[in-house]
Protein backbone atom coordinates (compact mmCIF):
# COMPACT_ATOMS: atom_id res chain seq x y z
CA UNK A 1 0.00 0.00 0.00
CA UNK A 2 1.33 3.40 -0.91
CA UNK A 3 1.38 6.33 1.50
CA UNK A 4 2.92 9.80 1.34
CA UNK A 5 5.56 10.77 3.87
CA UNK A 6 6.42 14.39 4.63
CA UNK A 7 10.14 14.78 5.24
CA UNK A 8 11.40 17.52 7.57
CA UNK A 9 14.19 19.86 6.45
CA UNK A 10 16.69 18.03 8.65
CA UNK A 11 16.30 14.78 6.66
CA UNK A 12 16.06 16.18 3.15
CA UNK A 13 19.76 15.67 2.50
CA UNK A 14 18.84 11.97 2.45
CA UNK A 15 15.90 12.39 0.05
CA UNK A 16 17.68 14.49 -2.59
CA UNK A 17 16.01 17.58 -1.18
CA UNK A 18 12.50 16.21 -1.50
CA UNK A 19 9.99 17.31 1.14
CA UNK A 20 7.49 14.56 0.34
CA UNK A 21 8.12 11.00 -0.81
CA UNK A 22 5.99 7.92 -1.42
CA UNK A 23 6.51 4.77 0.63
CA UNK A 24 4.88 1.39 1.10
CA UNK A 25 3.90 -0.60 4.16
CA UNK A 26 0.92 -1.82 6.16
CA UNK A 27 2.24 -0.39 9.43
CA UNK A 28 4.31 2.65 10.32
CA UNK A 29 7.27 0.38 11.08
CA UNK A 30 7.06 -1.13 7.61
CA UNK A 31 6.87 2.33 6.06
CA UNK A 32 10.08 3.30 7.86
CA UNK A 33 11.75 0.06 6.69
CA UNK A 34 10.74 0.92 3.14
CA UNK A 35 12.11 4.45 3.48
CA UNK A 36 15.38 3.03 4.80
CA UNK A 37 15.70 0.67 1.80
CA UNK A 38 15.41 3.59 -0.60
CA UNK A 39 17.05 6.37 1.43
CA UNK A 40 19.75 4.55 3.39
CA UNK A 41 20.47 6.15 6.76
CA UNK A 42 17.01 7.63 7.31
CA UNK A 43 15.96 4.81 9.65
CA UNK A 44 18.61 5.47 12.29
CA UNK A 45 17.77 9.16 12.27
CA UNK A 46 14.17 8.37 13.24
CA UNK A 47 14.72 5.30 15.40
CA UNK A 48 17.17 4.43 18.14
CA UNK A 49 17.46 0.74 19.04
CA UNK A 50 14.18 0.09 17.25
CA UNK A 51 12.26 2.76 19.19
CA UNK A 52 11.16 6.20 18.08
CA UNK A 53 13.72 8.76 19.10
CA UNK A 54 12.68 11.03 21.99
CA UNK A 55 12.58 14.20 19.92
CA UNK A 56 10.96 12.82 16.78
CA UNK A 57 7.21 13.03 16.46
CA UNK A 58 5.41 10.93 13.85
CA UNK A 59 1.88 11.54 12.70
CA UNK A 60 -0.51 9.44 10.65
CA UNK A 61 -3.25 11.58 9.10
CA UNK A 62 -2.52 14.32 11.61
CA UNK A 63 -2.63 12.08 14.68
CA UNK A 64 0.42 11.66 16.95
CA UNK A 65 1.26 7.94 16.75
CA UNK A 66 1.96 7.84 20.48
CA UNK A 67 -1.84 8.04 20.83
CA UNK A 68 -2.21 5.25 18.27
CA UNK A 69 -0.08 2.14 18.11
CA UNK A 70 3.40 3.64 17.84
CA UNK A 71 5.40 1.83 15.17
CA UNK A 72 2.64 -0.81 14.96
CA UNK A 73 0.10 1.83 13.88
CA UNK A 74 -1.67 0.59 10.73
CA UNK A 75 -1.43 2.87 7.73
CA UNK A 76 -4.14 2.70 5.07
CA UNK A 77 -3.50 3.23 1.38
CA UNK A 78 -3.27 6.94 0.69
CA UNK A 79 -2.52 7.84 4.32
CA UNK A 80 -0.35 10.89 5.05
CA UNK A 81 2.60 10.25 7.34
CA UNK A 82 4.53 13.24 8.73
CA UNK A 83 7.92 13.22 10.47
CA UNK A 84 8.24 16.34 12.61
CA UNK A 85 10.79 17.48 15.20
CA UNK A 86 9.49 18.16 18.73
CA UNK A 87 8.97 21.87 19.36
CA UNK A 88 9.25 24.00 22.49
CA UNK A 89 6.23 25.91 23.79
CA UNK A 90 4.00 28.15 23.68
CA UNK B 1 17.47 40.94 3.48
CA UNK B 2 20.26 38.44 3.56
CA UNK B 3 19.28 34.81 3.17
CA UNK B 4 18.63 33.67 6.72
CA UNK B 5 18.67 29.99 5.92
CA UNK B 6 22.33 30.17 5.06
CA UNK B 7 23.27 32.88 7.53
CA UNK B 8 25.96 31.84 9.95
CA UNK B 9 27.95 33.95 12.28
CA UNK B 10 31.66 33.84 11.98
CA UNK B 11 32.98 34.20 15.50
CA UNK B 12 32.55 37.89 15.85
CA UNK B 13 34.47 39.70 18.53
CA UNK B 14 31.20 41.01 20.00
CA UNK B 15 29.65 37.57 20.32
CA UNK B 16 29.76 35.44 23.44
CA UNK B 17 28.59 32.29 21.61
CA UNK B 18 31.06 29.73 20.38
CA UNK B 19 28.63 27.37 18.62
CA UNK B 20 25.35 25.52 18.87
CA UNK B 21 25.49 22.01 20.33
CA UNK B 22 23.02 19.13 20.43
CA UNK B 23 21.97 18.48 24.00
CA UNK B 24 21.51 14.77 23.20
CA UNK B 25 24.48 13.70 21.08
CA UNK B 26 26.89 16.63 21.43
CA UNK B 27 27.26 17.31 17.71
CA UNK B 28 28.14 20.97 17.13
CA UNK B 29 26.83 23.42 14.56
CA UNK B 30 27.67 26.95 13.43
CA UNK B 31 25.73 29.73 15.12
CA UNK B 32 22.72 29.83 12.79
CA UNK B 33 18.92 29.80 12.89
CA UNK B 34 18.33 26.11 13.44
CA UNK B 35 17.12 24.21 16.47
CA UNK B 36 17.21 20.50 15.71
CA UNK B 37 20.17 18.16 15.45
CA UNK B 38 20.27 16.63 11.99
CA UNK B 39 21.53 13.36 13.40
CA UNK B 40 19.24 12.64 16.35
CA UNK B 41 16.62 15.44 16.39
CA UNK B 42 17.84 16.54 19.82
CA UNK B 43 17.48 20.24 20.71
CA UNK B 44 20.40 22.53 19.88
CA UNK B 45 21.67 24.76 22.64
CA UNK B 46 23.93 27.77 22.70
CA UNK B 47 27.52 27.12 23.80
CA UNK B 48 29.04 30.01 25.72
CA UNK B 49 32.61 30.85 26.51
CA UNK B 50 32.17 31.03 30.29
CA UNK B 51 35.77 31.95 30.99
CA UNK B 52 35.38 34.96 28.79
CA UNK B 53 32.06 35.84 30.39
CA UNK B 54 33.55 35.56 33.88
CA UNK B 55 36.42 37.80 32.85
CA UNK B 56 34.19 40.55 31.50
CA UNK B 57 31.01 40.34 33.56
CA UNK B 58 30.72 41.36 37.20
CA UNK B 59 27.99 42.31 39.65
CA UNK B 60 29.01 45.93 39.15
CA UNK B 61 28.81 45.75 35.35
CA UNK B 62 25.35 44.18 35.59
CA UNK B 63 24.15 46.74 38.14
CA UNK B 64 25.25 49.53 35.79
CA UNK B 65 23.15 48.06 32.95
CA UNK B 66 19.60 48.83 31.81
CA UNK B 67 16.55 47.91 33.90
CA UNK B 68 15.61 45.09 31.54
CA UNK B 69 16.80 41.57 30.73
CA UNK B 70 19.63 43.21 28.79
CA UNK B 71 21.45 44.02 32.01
CA UNK B 72 22.45 40.33 31.73
CA UNK B 73 23.58 40.70 28.12
CA UNK B 74 26.84 38.89 28.85
CA UNK B 75 24.83 35.78 29.81
CA UNK B 76 22.32 35.93 26.96
CA UNK B 77 23.07 34.81 23.40
CA UNK B 78 24.27 37.83 21.44
CA UNK B 79 24.24 36.89 17.76
CA UNK B 80 24.98 40.41 16.60
CA UNK B 81 24.44 44.01 17.62
CA UNK B 82 20.66 44.12 16.98
CA UNK B 83 18.44 44.48 20.07
CA UNK B 84 14.68 44.26 20.05
CA UNK B 85 14.08 45.72 23.49
CA UNK B 86 10.71 47.10 24.60
CA UNK B 87 11.56 46.76 28.27
CA UNK B 88 11.15 43.06 29.08
CA UNK B 89 12.39 42.01 32.46
CA UNK B 90 13.50 43.56 35.76
CA UNK B 91 10.03 42.87 37.09
CA UNK B 92 9.27 43.08 40.79
CA UNK B 93 10.25 40.50 43.34
CA UNK B 94 7.89 41.13 46.22
CA UNK B 95 7.84 39.67 49.71
CA UNK B 96 4.56 37.79 50.23
CA UNK B 97 4.12 37.66 54.01
CA UNK B 98 0.35 37.30 54.08
CA UNK B 99 0.33 34.42 51.61
CA UNK B 100 3.28 32.87 53.47
CA UNK B 101 1.34 32.99 56.74
CA UNK B 102 -1.71 31.45 55.11
CA UNK B 103 0.33 28.58 53.65
CA UNK B 104 2.61 28.04 56.64
CA UNK B 105 5.90 29.33 55.23
CA UNK B 106 8.41 31.56 56.98
CA UNK B 107 9.71 33.40 53.92
CA UNK B 108 7.99 33.61 50.55
CA UNK B 109 8.58 35.89 47.57
CA UNK B 110 6.49 36.42 44.44
CA UNK B 111 8.33 37.18 41.23
CA UNK B 112 5.59 38.68 39.05
CA UNK B 113 6.07 38.88 35.31
CA UNK B 114 2.61 40.42 34.97
CA UNK B 115 4.63 43.65 34.92
CA UNK B 116 6.30 42.89 31.60
CA UNK B 117 5.35 44.94 28.49
CA UNK B 118 2.77 42.38 27.29
CA UNK B 119 2.18 41.08 30.82
CA UNK B 120 3.82 37.67 30.73
CA UNK B 121 7.29 36.14 30.91
CA UNK B 122 7.20 35.59 27.15
CA UNK B 123 8.53 39.11 26.59
CA UNK B 124 11.87 37.85 27.90
CA UNK B 125 12.25 35.04 25.38
CA UNK B 126 10.87 37.06 22.48
CA UNK B 127 13.23 39.97 23.09
CA UNK B 128 16.17 37.55 22.85
CA UNK B 129 14.72 35.61 19.89
CA UNK B 130 13.88 38.63 17.75
CA UNK B 131 17.22 40.28 18.54
CA UNK B 132 18.84 37.17 17.07
CA UNK B 133 16.32 37.13 14.22
CA UNK B 134 17.19 40.70 13.24
CA UNK B 135 20.88 39.88 13.36
CA UNK B 136 20.24 36.93 11.05
CA UNK B 137 18.34 39.19 8.65
CA UNK B 138 14.74 38.00 9.05
CA UNK B 139 11.88 40.41 8.51
CA UNK B 140 8.90 38.22 9.47
CA UNK B 141 8.36 37.03 13.05
CA UNK B 142 6.19 33.98 13.71
CA UNK B 143 5.32 31.45 16.39
CA UNK B 144 2.92 28.76 17.53
CA UNK B 145 1.35 30.04 20.72
CA UNK B 146 -1.06 29.35 23.55
CA UNK B 147 -1.59 33.13 23.66
CA UNK B 148 1.04 34.91 25.70
CA UNK B 149 3.78 34.18 23.20
CA UNK B 150 1.61 35.53 20.39
CA UNK B 151 1.09 38.76 22.35
CA UNK B 152 4.83 39.16 22.88
CA UNK B 153 5.81 38.35 19.29
CA UNK B 154 3.22 40.73 17.82
CA UNK B 155 4.27 43.58 20.14
CA UNK B 156 8.02 43.19 19.72
CA UNK B 157 7.66 42.85 15.94
CA UNK B 158 5.48 45.98 15.77
CA UNK B 159 8.00 47.99 17.76
CA UNK B 160 10.75 47.41 15.20
CA UNK B 161 8.58 47.36 12.08
CA UNK B 162 8.75 43.62 11.47
CA UNK B 163 5.75 41.79 10.07
CA UNK B 164 4.26 39.18 12.43
CA UNK B 165 2.25 36.07 11.55
CA UNK B 166 1.25 34.08 14.63
CA UNK B 167 -0.67 30.84 15.03
CA UNK B 168 -2.98 30.07 17.96
CA UNK B 169 -5.65 27.51 18.87
CA UNK B 170 -8.88 29.04 17.55
CA UNK B 171 -10.63 28.63 20.93
CA UNK B 172 -8.16 30.80 22.85
CA UNK B 173 -9.32 33.29 25.50
CA UNK B 174 -10.75 36.40 23.73
CA UNK B 175 -8.43 38.73 25.67
CA UNK B 176 -5.35 36.89 24.39
CA UNK B 177 -6.58 37.19 20.81
CA UNK B 178 -7.37 40.90 21.28
CA UNK B 179 -3.98 41.49 22.90
CA UNK B 180 -2.33 40.04 19.79
CA UNK B 181 -4.47 41.50 17.00
CA UNK B 182 -4.17 45.03 18.33
CA UNK B 183 -0.52 45.20 17.23
CA UNK B 184 -1.55 44.93 13.60
CA UNK B 185 0.01 41.61 12.68
CA UNK B 186 -1.65 38.55 11.21
CA UNK B 187 -3.29 36.08 13.61
CA UNK B 188 -4.22 32.63 12.33
CA UNK B 189 -6.57 30.53 14.49
CA UNK B 190 -6.14 26.80 14.01
CA UNK B 191 -9.07 24.48 14.77
CA UNK B 192 -7.29 22.18 17.19
CA UNK B 193 -5.12 22.02 20.29
CA UNK B 194 -1.81 23.79 20.81
CA UNK B 195 -0.10 20.55 19.87
CA UNK B 196 -1.91 20.68 16.52
CA UNK B 197 -0.83 24.31 16.04
CA UNK B 198 2.73 23.29 16.82
CA UNK B 199 2.68 20.48 14.28
CA UNK B 200 1.39 22.74 11.52
CA UNK B 201 3.96 25.44 12.33
CA UNK B 202 6.79 22.93 12.46
CA UNK B 203 5.88 21.88 8.93
CA UNK B 204 5.45 25.47 7.81
CA UNK B 205 8.85 26.43 9.19
CA UNK B 206 10.41 24.12 6.61
CA UNK B 207 8.74 26.11 3.84
CA UNK B 208 8.85 29.74 4.97
CA UNK B 209 11.94 31.78 5.64
CA UNK B 210 10.48 33.33 8.74
CA UNK B 211 11.79 33.70 12.26
CA UNK B 212 9.65 31.15 14.13
CA UNK B 213 10.74 32.18 17.60
CA UNK B 214 10.07 28.81 19.25
CA UNK B 215 11.34 26.76 16.31
CA UNK B 216 14.32 27.86 14.24
CA UNK B 217 15.14 30.57 16.81
CA UNK B 218 14.58 28.27 19.80
CA UNK B 219 18.22 27.98 20.93
CA UNK B 220 18.25 31.76 21.42
CA UNK B 221 14.61 32.15 22.50
CA UNK B 222 14.81 29.62 25.33
CA UNK B 223 17.85 31.31 26.87
CA UNK B 224 15.77 34.40 27.62
CA UNK B 225 14.07 32.54 30.47
CA UNK B 226 17.36 32.38 32.40
CA UNK B 227 16.93 36.08 33.13
CA UNK B 228 14.25 35.16 35.69
CA UNK B 229 16.85 33.29 37.73
CA UNK B 230 19.38 36.10 37.35
CA UNK B 231 16.87 38.72 38.48
CA UNK B 232 15.69 36.70 41.47
CA UNK B 233 19.29 36.29 42.67
CA UNK B 234 20.21 39.94 42.13
CA UNK B 235 16.99 41.20 43.72
CA UNK B 236 17.64 39.03 46.77
CA UNK B 237 20.97 40.86 47.13
CA UNK B 238 23.09 38.50 45.01
CA UNK B 239 22.07 35.30 46.68
CA UNK B 240 19.84 32.39 45.75
CA UNK B 241 16.56 31.25 47.26
CA UNK B 242 16.35 27.72 48.63
CA UNK B 243 13.36 26.73 46.49
CA UNK B 244 11.49 27.97 43.42
CA UNK B 245 8.07 26.94 42.10
CA UNK B 246 7.70 27.13 38.31
CA UNK B 247 4.72 26.25 36.09
CA UNK B 248 5.38 23.61 33.43
CA UNK B 249 3.97 23.79 29.91
CA UNK B 250 6.68 22.70 27.45
CA UNK B 251 9.19 22.45 30.32
CA UNK B 252 11.53 25.00 28.77
CA UNK B 253 11.00 27.73 31.40
CA UNK B 254 11.76 25.42 34.33
CA UNK B 255 14.79 23.93 32.60
CA UNK B 256 16.26 27.34 31.82
CA UNK B 257 15.64 28.74 35.29
CA UNK B 258 17.64 25.86 36.73
CA UNK B 259 20.36 26.55 34.17
CA UNK B 260 20.35 30.24 35.07
CA UNK B 261 21.05 29.52 38.74
CA UNK B 262 23.88 27.16 37.72
CA UNK B 263 25.42 29.79 35.47
CA UNK B 264 25.52 32.27 38.33
CA UNK B 265 27.73 29.75 40.10
CA UNK B 266 29.85 28.91 37.05
CA UNK B 267 30.61 32.56 36.37
CA UNK B 268 31.35 33.30 40.03
CA UNK B 269 28.54 35.86 40.28
CA UNK B 270 26.74 33.91 43.00
CA UNK B 271 28.78 30.95 44.25
CA UNK B 272 26.50 28.09 45.24
CA UNK B 273 26.62 26.16 48.47
CA UNK B 274 23.71 23.94 47.42
CA UNK B 275 21.48 23.70 44.34
CA UNK B 276 18.22 25.63 44.33
CA UNK B 277 15.42 23.10 44.71
CA UNK B 278 13.23 23.42 41.64
CA UNK B 279 9.55 22.45 41.93
CA UNK B 280 7.08 22.19 39.05
CA UNK B 281 3.36 22.97 38.75
CA UNK B 282 0.83 21.51 36.33
CA UNK B 283 -2.95 21.48 36.05
CA UNK B 284 -4.63 18.08 36.39
CA UNK B 285 -6.24 18.56 32.98
CA UNK B 286 -2.80 18.55 31.37
CA UNK B 287 -0.19 17.02 33.64
CA UNK B 288 2.03 14.71 31.58
CA UNK B 289 5.21 15.79 33.39
CA UNK B 290 3.66 15.51 36.85
CA UNK B 291 2.39 12.05 35.94
CA UNK B 292 5.88 10.94 34.85
CA UNK B 293 7.35 12.40 38.05
CA UNK B 294 4.82 10.57 40.18
CA UNK B 295 5.35 7.23 38.46
CA UNK B 296 9.14 7.45 38.41
CA UNK B 297 9.22 7.34 34.59
CA UNK B 298 12.02 9.07 32.71
CA UNK B 299 9.97 9.62 29.57
CA UNK B 300 6.90 11.80 29.37
CA UNK B 301 3.83 10.24 27.74
CA UNK B 302 1.75 12.79 25.81
CA UNK B 303 -1.84 13.57 26.84
CA UNK B 304 -4.77 15.38 25.26
CA UNK B 305 -5.10 18.61 27.24
CA UNK B 306 -8.37 19.57 28.88
CA UNK B 307 -7.62 22.40 31.27
CA UNK B 308 -8.75 25.96 31.87
CA UNK B 309 -5.05 26.86 32.19
CA UNK B 310 -4.69 27.25 28.45
CA UNK B 311 -1.21 28.73 28.62
CA UNK B 312 -0.09 25.42 30.18
CA UNK B 313 -2.11 23.20 27.82
CA UNK B 314 0.75 21.46 26.05
CA UNK B 315 0.05 17.74 25.92
CA UNK B 316 3.33 16.84 24.28
CA UNK B 317 5.94 18.90 26.14
CA UNK B 318 9.20 19.03 24.16
CA UNK B 319 11.36 19.76 27.21
CA UNK B 320 9.35 17.64 29.63
CA UNK B 321 12.14 15.10 29.91
CA UNK B 322 14.68 17.78 30.86
CA UNK B 323 12.27 19.43 33.29
CA UNK B 324 11.85 16.06 35.02
CA UNK B 325 15.63 15.70 35.28
CA UNK B 326 16.06 19.18 36.77
CA UNK B 327 13.33 18.65 39.34
CA UNK B 328 14.64 15.23 40.38
CA UNK B 329 18.31 16.18 40.52
CA UNK B 330 17.56 19.24 42.66
CA UNK B 331 15.38 17.29 45.09
CA UNK B 332 12.17 19.00 44.03
CA UNK B 333 8.69 17.71 43.24
CA UNK B 334 5.96 18.35 40.67
CA UNK B 335 2.44 18.99 41.90
CA UNK B 336 -0.65 18.42 39.80
CA UNK B 337 -3.49 20.71 40.75
CA UNK B 338 -7.19 19.81 40.42
CA UNK B 339 -8.93 22.05 37.92
CA UNK B 340 -11.30 23.34 40.59
CA UNK B 341 -8.35 24.66 42.62
CA UNK B 342 -6.98 26.89 39.84
CA UNK B 343 -9.46 29.74 40.31
CA UNK B 344 -9.01 29.38 44.08
CA UNK B 345 -5.24 29.82 43.59
CA UNK B 346 -5.89 33.01 41.59
CA UNK B 347 -8.17 34.36 44.36
CA UNK B 348 -5.79 33.36 47.14
CA UNK B 349 -2.89 35.33 45.64
CA UNK B 350 -5.16 38.28 44.89
CA UNK B 351 -6.71 38.52 48.36
CA UNK B 352 -3.49 37.99 50.31
CA UNK B 353 -0.97 39.93 48.20
CA UNK B 354 -2.90 42.15 45.80
CA UNK B 355 -1.55 40.37 42.70
CA UNK B 356 -3.96 39.32 39.96
CA UNK B 357 -2.54 36.42 37.98
CA UNK B 358 -3.82 34.34 35.10
CA UNK B 359 -4.75 30.67 35.27
CA UNK B 360 -1.10 29.55 35.02
CA UNK B 361 -0.38 31.59 38.15
CA UNK B 362 -3.41 30.04 39.82
CA UNK B 363 -1.87 26.64 39.08
CA UNK B 364 1.46 27.79 40.55
CA UNK B 365 -0.10 29.09 43.77
CA UNK B 366 -2.31 26.01 44.19
CA UNK B 367 0.76 23.83 43.57
CA UNK B 368 2.78 25.80 46.12
CA UNK B 369 0.02 25.17 48.65
CA UNK B 370 0.19 21.42 47.96
CA UNK B 371 3.98 21.30 48.04
CA UNK B 372 4.03 22.97 51.45
CA UNK B 373 1.23 20.76 52.76
CA UNK B 374 3.05 17.60 51.63
CA UNK B 375 6.34 18.71 53.15
CA UNK B 376 8.09 18.90 49.75
CA UNK B 377 8.78 22.52 50.68
CA UNK B 378 9.77 22.93 54.31
CA UNK B 379 8.35 25.79 56.42
CA UNK B 380 11.81 27.29 56.91
CA UNK B 381 12.83 27.17 53.24
CA UNK B 382 13.03 30.57 51.58
CA UNK B 383 10.85 30.12 48.49
CA UNK B 384 10.14 32.08 45.31
CA UNK B 385 6.94 31.44 43.32
CA UNK B 386 7.04 32.54 39.69
CA UNK B 387 3.92 34.30 38.51
CA UNK B 388 4.24 34.25 34.76
CA UNK B 389 1.22 36.24 33.54
CA UNK B 390 -1.62 38.66 34.31
CA UNK B 391 -5.18 37.77 35.30
CA UNK B 392 -6.90 40.20 32.93
CA UNK B 393 -6.19 37.85 30.03
CA UNK B 394 -8.09 34.90 31.56
CA UNK B 395 -11.20 36.48 33.07
CA UNK B 396 -13.35 33.58 31.89
CA UNK B 397 -11.70 31.36 34.51
CA UNK B 398 -13.42 33.36 37.24
CA UNK B 399 -17.14 33.71 38.08
CA UNK B 400 -19.03 36.19 35.86
CA UNK B 401 -17.87 39.73 36.72
CA UNK B 402 -20.67 41.31 38.70
CA UNK B 403 -20.46 43.74 41.63
CA UNK B 404 -21.05 42.50 45.17
CA UNK B 405 -24.28 44.50 45.04
CA UNK B 406 -25.86 47.11 42.78
CA UNK B 407 -27.75 50.03 44.26
CA UNK B 408 -29.63 53.14 43.24
CA UNK B 409 -27.64 56.40 43.77
CA UNK B 410 -29.10 56.91 47.24
CA UNK B 411 -27.10 57.14 50.44
CA UNK B 412 -29.88 55.45 52.41
CA UNK B 413 -29.90 52.48 50.07
CA UNK B 414 -26.08 52.28 50.10
CA UNK B 415 -26.09 52.16 53.87
CA UNK B 416 -28.82 49.54 53.96
CA UNK B 417 -26.94 47.30 51.50
CA UNK B 418 -23.62 47.81 53.33
CA UNK B 419 -25.30 46.64 56.53
CA UNK B 420 -25.96 43.35 54.77
CA UNK B 421 -22.82 42.76 52.75
CA UNK B 422 -20.30 43.83 55.41
CA UNK B 423 -21.94 41.73 58.13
Amino acid sequence: MSVTVRIPTQLRTLTDGSGEVAAAGATLGEVIDDLESRFPGIGERILNAGELRRFVNLYVDGEDVRFLGGLQTPVAAGAAVAIIPAVAGG
Amino acid sequence: MSDPTTATLVADSASNIAALRCRECGRTYDVSPQHVCEMCFGPLEVVYDYQRIAATCSRASIEAGPQSIWRYEALLPAVGAERVDIGAGWTRLRPAPRLAAELGLDKLWIKSDAGNPTHSFKDRVVSVALSAARSFGYDVASCASTGNLANAVAAHAAAVGMRSVVFIPADLEPAKIAATSVYGGTVIGVDGSYDDVNRVCAELSGEREWAFVNMNLRPFYAEGSKSLAFEVAEQLGWRRPEAVVVPIASGSLLTKIAKGFRELDETGLVPAEAPVTVHGAQAAGCSPVATAFESGASEVQPVRPSTIAKSLAIGSPADGHYALEEVRSSGGAIASVPEADIAEGIRLLARTEGIFTETAGGVTIAALERLVASGAIGREQETVALITGIGLKTLDALPPPVPTATVRPSIDEVNRVLEEVLR
